[in-house]
């Protein structure tokens, strides 16, 4: 049973990759180490501090707490996976509003952060803070985590207004 | 930290998952939905089942129906699903209610309604709802489906009378007939979220100030939810007043349930103030 392996695909970051894994290899291990995505961090490997949060079918999941076979035919976004020519909105707010510390939740609390900001365009404190609930920062950063989330979601709101216009 | 090593299948369909549970009698077979219970357990090591059963494609185990009198709750809906879903936002608001105070919200995108059930951890949320609601918990075996109470179903603490060939395959509850009101209100641990104590109340309103039906739950501690039913007593056909609510919330003190270790003075004390709170927040939606 040991070398019991299953075959397993999915797309990660817009890419399809396949796989021959052992079925108890969990999805943070799979991205860290079967792919070398190692942005997703394994905090407390226990569900509680969401350092690895990563999105499923644009769902935020702590990837330490999902088998990697789970994810047969499903789309994984990673913190790799958010710059494109540019930084993701959500990164450069980080940058410029000094939302991390040691860095180490960063990757998480920015996954997470993106399907609040889905839920809530344009949150409030409270929302912010409520939707951060799973992600933990040893640093205590806080504050600047919450302006960061703030002026993320001023910087995807001017984004997508030209859109907005052309649909118009 | 890694599980211990163990076979995985996906079943497609129902019928397809009861074969498994019944194919061979010496392996342990334990059913994955969403894993937020069994996962954290499996990579302890207090949980090593030989076979994983992903039961996460069955589709007679999802969505939400409507029945003559009846919502039918599919065992894999998320406690997100529960708190979207408009139909159960509608029919029962104290669902919708209670599956957003579970944990965050990474884990209420993968965890179950049926997980939490069947996990029948005693500090869970979901087990007050249930019982506060009067749900009937759908099981399906090889000798077909039976319903159950929750309180028919969770024995003891991590302890169902599924048997090892059933899944739990839905939770239908009836549809409140006129007007109700319902209440959950929890005193979250700071750092786990699980409720130290959760009291889910209900009750119809046939004329304002007064309460029929009354079911008051108590949920978070103790070996499982239970219903207070003195204090529903001390309720029901009554003038509602503020001094009536502190008189319900002392005899749940009487019938409190704690657990072995609990600290009786605190854990009292805490009813005692999470029923009076409710019952006001309650009343306060009633007067």
């Amino acid at each position: 049973m040991e070398n019991h392996l299953t075959e397993i695909t999915m797309t990660v970051n817009g890419v399809s990759v396949s796989r021959n894994i052992e079925p108890r290899v969990l999805l943070a291990h799979f991205l860290r180490e079967e792919l070398g995505l190692t942005g997703t961090h394994i905090g407390c490997d226990t569900s509680q501090c969401g350092a690895c949060t990563v999105l499923i079918d644009g769902e935020a999941v702590k990837s330490c707490t999902v088998l990697a076979v789970q994810c047969m035919g499903q789309s994984v976004t990673t913190i790799e996976g958010l710059a494109q020519t540019t930084l993701h909105p959500m990164q450069a707010a980080f940058r410029e509003k000094h939302g991390l510390q040691c860095g180490f939740c960063t990757s998480g609390v920015m996954m997470t952060a993106i399907e609040l900001l889905k839920q809530y365009p344009n949150p409030t404190e409270s929302q912010i803070r409520q939707g951060l609930d799973g992600v933990l920062c040893r640093c205590t950063g806080y504050e600047t985590i919450v302006r960061s989330v703030q002026h993320a979601a001023s910087l995807m709101s001017k984004q997508e207004l030209p859109q907005e216009e052309e649909v118009g | 930290m890694r599980t211990a090593p163990f076979e995985y299948h996906r079943a497609h369909d129902i019928d397809d998952a009861l074969e498994w549970l019944t194919r061979d009698g010496d392996r342990e077979v334990k059913i994955l939905a969403g894993g937020h219970s069994l996962l954290p357990l499996m990579k302890l090591k207090l949980a090593t089942p030989t076979v994983l059963l992903d039961v996460q494609g069955v589709s007679e185990l999802k969505g939400v129906t409507m029945e003559p009198g009846w919502i039918r709750i599919g065992a894999l809906s998320r406690y997100v699903d529960l708190t979207r879903d408009p139909t159960v936002a509608e029919a029962l608001p104290l669902l919708s209610q209670v599956a957003a105070t579970v944990a965050d919200m990474q884990v209420r995108n993968r965890g179950t309604i049926g997980g939490s059930l069947c996990h029948a951890d005693p500090q869970a949320d979901i087990p007050a709802a249930v019982l506060a609601l009067d749900g009937r918990l759908i099981v399906v075996g090889p000798r077909g489906e039976r319903r159950m109470t929750l309180d028919e179903f969770i024995v003891a603490p991590f302890l169902t009378v599924l048997e090892p060939t059933e899944i739990l395959s839905a939770v239908e509850f009836p549809i409140p007939s006129g007007p109700q009101q319902s209440v959950y209100l929890k005193r979250p641990h700071p750092a786990s979220g699980y409720p130290i104590v959760g009291v889910a109340i209900t009750a119809n309103v046939p004329t304002p100030g007064h309460l029929s039906n009354v079911r008051v739950v108590v949920g978070g501690m103790g070996s499982k939810a239970y219903r207070a039913y003195a204090t529903e007593s001390t309720l029901n056909e009554k003038e509602l007043s503020p001094e009536t609510l502190r008189q319900a919330a002392e005899v749940a003190i009487t019938e409190a349930q704690l657990s072995d270790d609990a600290d009786v003075p605190y854990h009292s004390q805490l009813i005692r103030t999470y029923v009076e709170r409710a019952l006001h927040r309650l009343y306060g939606g009633v007067a």
